[in-house]
């Protein structure tokens, strides 16, 4: 088990929860670790594009997009995954070939909250009720698209999850999500 | 739908909460990790600490408290209380906190919103405002409520939202300990003045106070302590309440 380190966010939290559930991780950034890892977290609060120059100075992107096993993206790790983000107009991962847009200034932005799942599939949310309230924190989000596993409404509909082969990623914090976090946090470490 | 907030706050003495609580199913009523632990069971949607500590040693007790906190609680947590310094928040974040709510240093060193949003993102940082209703305004206050300021509570959180706070935690020291319900005027006032969240705090005695400010205002939270604390109004109970009155509640 790896969680990935870069220059972002609240990876601490993250490592407790997955201690909690009895997961033993590491918090790298070497290349070789990443690549012999079980399952990679890609976690993340921070700013798209000193996230992916972080990544690319490191030749971390190339990296992310060959690994064969399972990785999740979390918050800023999934927008990292998609095509583009408006946040500082920089080139993601592509992995998802969607595009990271700026909530418009309809409501209050960020999104900062509960908020529930509708239309779930795929392994991440088994167990999981449609409806069902996770933590939000972000003011950019993914469009829907093909790779979307569950929508979440604020302002717009948007990629709540996504999956695509063995990436998967979440725009809420299942680390900060009470107990229908660590299930679905539980699901991913059961792939 | 994006739910309102169900907010419990402890208040922190050397690394134990006070207050009397008086929870029979918790070991240990004064330790903050099983409190915090019993209020997230029982489906509150975030924790603040107020660490009121006044010795030096505050800051080594309260990074081991928040350290045991984030080890322990599966939903987001604030602390506050004596944060001066980015350095403070620093030590309180890589802690594993999820934010820090800032008061009097705000008011003195208004930068430091704006240095702790730059370092950590704007979501990190909470300014507390502390108000009263004197000569016919809402004054702010600093130092626990003791000393009052020439700022005027609406202007202070139209200034502290546009250097960068991601949310406002008002209270209204009039109605704070009444029990007579949330200072509705200001918290509408101040939640349609700013586009960030506002927590109302302060005088929630009933469920239906918090069916009042949500309906009455745009508060995005409620905070409350000693009827949590004391269990006059357990969170499940709230939150079903709630539910039934239309009011968005996980």
């Amino acid at each position: 088990m790896q969680s990935l380190k870069y220059n972002a966010g609240n990876i601490a939290s993250v490592q407790n929860t997955l201690t909690r559930l009895g997961y033993e991780s590491l918090v790298t950034d070497d290349a070789v670790s990443l690549r012999q890892a079980d399952k990679v977290i890609f976690p993340g609060v921070g700013e798209a594009s000193s996230a992916m120059k972080y990544l690319k100075d490191r030749n971390l992107d190339e990296v992310i997009r060959s690994l064969k096993q399972p990785v999740l993206g979390i918050c800023l790790g999934q927008q990292l995954l998609c095509a583009f983000s408006e946040e500082g107009n920089v080139n993601c991962l592509g992995i998802f070939k969607t595009m990271v847009k700026k909530f418009p200034p309809n409501d209050l932005v960020p999104q900062m909250g509960w908020n529930s799942l509708t239309k779930l599939s795929g392994p991440l949310f088994q167990g999981i009720n449609e409806s069902d309230d996770v933590y939000f924190v972000h003011s950019y989000y993914a469009e829907l698209c093909k790779n979307t596993v569950a929508t979440c409404d604020y302002i717009v509909p948007f990629s709540a999850a996504m999956n695509k082969d063995n990436f998967y990623a979440t725009q809420f914090h299942p680390e900060k999500s009470g107990s229908v976090g660590e299930q679905i946090l539980m699901n991913f470490l059961k792939l | 739908m994006l739910k309102k907030r169900i907010i419990p706050c402890l208040d922190i003495k050397n690394g134990r909460t006070v207050k009397g609580i008086n929870f029979l199913d918790i070991r240990d009523a004064g330790d903050p990790v099983e409190l915090a632990k019993k209020y997230a069971a029982d489906g509150a949607d975030e924790l603040v600490f107020l660490d009121i500590t006044a010795t030096e040693e505050k800051r080594k007790t309260l990074s081991e408290l928040v350290k045991k906190v984030a080890a322990e609680i599966n939903i987001p947590f604030t602390v506050g209380g004596g944060i001066n310094s980015l350095e403070d928040a620093e030590i309180v974040i890589k802690s594993g906190a999820d934010k820090v709510s800032l008061n009097s240093s705000a008011v003195k060193n208004p930068q430091l919103i704006s240095d702790i949003a730059d370092q950590y993102g704007s979501q990190c940082v909470v300014v507390a405002i502390d108000t009263k209703y004197v000569d016919n305004k809402w004054r702010v206050f600093v130092s626990g409520g003791k000393i009052p300021t020439d700022l005027l509570a609406i202007d202070w959180a139209k200034k502290v939202a546009e250097l960068g706070a991601g949310e406002i935690l008002l209270t209204s020291m009039n109605n704070d300990g009444t029990k007579a319900g949330f200072a509705l005027d200001i918290t509408k006032q101040i939640s349609e003045a700013v586009s960030i969240p506002v927590i109302a705090s302060g005088g929630a005695g009933t469920k239906e106070h918090f069916k009042e400010v949500f309906q009455k205002t745009k508060a995005s939270g409620g905070l409350a302590a000693s009827i949590f604390h004391y269990n006059e109004i357990p969170i499940p109970e709230l939150k079903n309440y709630l539910k039934t009155q239309n009011i968005p509640i996980r």
